[in-house]
């Protein structure tokens, strides 16, 4: 099973780095949080379609865990939950959104993510303006756990829900309708004279994409315990398509990828040099970019490719 | 069945000044292969296009196996069993040439199925069957922006055929292609169509095509058809070849 290798050594590779730095627990759980809403922006990108606004849907899933955790103590429940808020209030804006392409289609995403973020900070008896709202360390399947077996059940439960995703949307992409999407991008008038909408292949990316960053936002309101309206700030949006350049939209591995090097470079270079971070994630990108212009998995392809030829 | 398959009535449509089609009627019967000539801007395309929806008539009305489909858009169209290829190639770019073929295999059924590969190895074995109809199997894994002219033609039909219509609509499918291999193409391409009992209605410039593999012919002359019948009488009709002919300056 040779295409499995790079997922297993990835894997492999995550916990080894785990289990030697106990504080990377934490940081690798963003990353993989991350990741997932990553995939669901990678999975538009296919399209040529780019949102900057879907950190409207990782707040979503985030302040559904915080909104939901006072009546609800189970962990998984509660992602179930972020996931299902994300999937409905992403149907409710693409069915909108999903009429534009291009620029048009980024800045409505964007607007919308703005609306709830001005929104999350207005509604300050509701939502507890900039303050944000503590989360309760709910249980995981029913054990209420502490120190480092929770930080170690919770990045175990979110590496479970990248592979699964990962598979899912691999299988999607794979489909008549996932491989649709790259269809948008080079020919879309061509899809209806098939007999196909091409804004419900589109519309069924986005909803996806949504239930992804929904799920995304429910572990990073696990793993810090506090939601504040950041997450749905233009900011955030910025750094999720980010993320999706520099691991690349080649294959399901590549947001994941480019997540937990984007995590890593960012708790350096922020140790390192707290005035530049940002310059060095900046540069980094830029070097990607020009460098390989398919992103991480790019790169390892390219490598593996040339591995291959020599053994 | 009784009746034509396709009855286009007093079909009117201008742009600007230019009347692209002025009162055209006409009828196709089931099974036959009807060729379109005349010369340029005289209409032609425009009336494959208000056939396939992306124009609408003015005026005037297209029915389809007696059935209404005037301004219906492209997609009610192609689901009634009208499919059409393009005068400039419409290609999936970034995909392979099986993979534009299985995907509108695919617009027949088990398109939203989400996780059923869109090459399943069916899929795959009905797509081949269809490229190999053009002689296009051995590009089957070819990404479709590396095609010459003439072979992104052949794939824009092969797409066409895939969606299984009972009426098919080629905007000068052999332009484009190798002189040496157009009648050996046209030829497959008539006997796969009389082979599913599909009704075909083309484009063409080349008068040596249309006289060899159109079962009737129909002349468009400024948005008018001129004359229509068997190719032989059409083609040799002198006001035919004086419209036609002499501009084109391919006789026969």
């Amino acid at each position: 099973m040779r295409r499995y290798l790079p997922v297993a050594a990835a894997v492999a590779l995550l916990l080894l780095l785990a289990v030697l730095q106990p504080w990377l627990r934490f940081v690798l759980t963003i990353a993989l949080s991350t990741g997932l809403a990553v995939l669901g922006i990678a999975m538009l990108l296919r399209a040529g379609q780019v949102s900057f606004g879907h950190a409207l849907y990782v707040a979503a899933g985030a302040y559904a865990v915080a909104f939901a955790r006072p009546h609800l103590g189970e962990g998984l429940l509660l992602l179930l939950l972020a996931t299902l808020v994300g999937t409905l209030l992403g149907l409710l804006v693409g069915l909108f959104v999903a009429r534009y392409r291009d620029i048009f289609f980024g800045m409505l995403n964007l607007a919308f993510s703005m609306v709830a973020w001005s929104l999350l900070e207005k509604l300050y008896g509701l939502t507890r303006g900039t303050d944000g709202i503590r989360v309760a360390r709910p249980m995981l399947l029913g054990f209420a756990l502490e120190g480092a077996a929770w930080e170690w059940a919770l990045l175990l439960a979110a590496l479970a829900a990248a592979l699964l995703a990962g598979a899912l949307v691999a299988r999607y992409l794979a489909s008549p309708a996932g491989s649709a999407l790259g269809a948008i991008k080079t020919r879309e008038t061509r899809l209806e004279f098939a007999g196909v909408s091409a804004r419900r292949v589109l519309l069924q990316a986005y909803v996806v994409s949504a239930g992804l960053a929904g799920l995304g936002g429910a572990f990073v309101a696990l793993a810090t315990l506090h939601v504040t309206p950041l997450l749905a700030y233009w900011t955030h949006s910025g750094e999720l398509v980010f993320v999706a350049i520099l691991g690349g939209t080649g294959n399901v591995l590549g947001p994941f990828l480019g997540a937990v090097v984007f995590e890593l470079v960012r708790v350096h270079a922020a140790a390192s040099f707290p005035d530049a971070w940002q310059m060095i994630l900046g540069l980094v990108l830029l070097a990607i970019i020009l460098t390989a212009a398919r992103g991480l998995v790019g790169l390892l392809d390219d490598l593996a490719a040339r591995l291959g030829r020599r053994g | 069945m009784s009746g034509p398959l396709l009855e286009a009535r007093g079909l009117t449509l201008a742009f600007g000044g230019v009347r692209a089609a002025d009162g055209i009627d006409l009828e196709v019967a089931h099974g036959e292969i009807l060729a379109i000539i005349g010369p340029n801007g005289a209409g032609k395309t425009t009336f494959i296009n208000m056939v396939s929806g992306y124009l609408r008539p003015r005026a005037g009305s297209i029915r389809f196996e007696g059935r209404e489909i005037t301004g219906l858009p492209p997609r009610r169209i192609v689901r009634l069993g009208i499919a059409r290829s393009f005068q400039i190639p419409q290609l999936f770019a970034e995909h392979r040439v099986i993979e534009n073929v299985a995907l509108h295999l695919a617009a027949r059924d088990g398109f939203w199925a989400p996780f059923r590969p869109l090459l399943s190895p069916a899929r795959r074995a009905e797509a081949l069957a269809i490229l190999d109809d053009l002689e296009l199997a051995r590009l089957a894994e070819a990404r479709a922006d590396t095609l010459d002219e003439g072979a992104r033609k052949l794939v824009d039909i092969a797409m066409a055929l895939a969606l299984r219509p009972r009426l098919l609509l080629m905007d000068e499918p052999t332009s484009g292609v190798a002189a040496a291999e157009k009648h050996a193409i046209m030829a497959r391409l008539v006997a796969a169509l009389r082979r599913t009992s599909v009704t075909a209605v083309f484009v063409e410039h080349d008068m040596e095509v249309v006289a060899r593999h159109a079962d009737r012919v129909a002349v468009w002359s400024q948005g008018r058809i001129l004359a229509e019948g068997p190719p032989e009488a059409v083609l040799a009709d002198p006001s035919v070849r004086r419209e036609v002919i002499g501009v084109e300056g391919t006789a026969c």
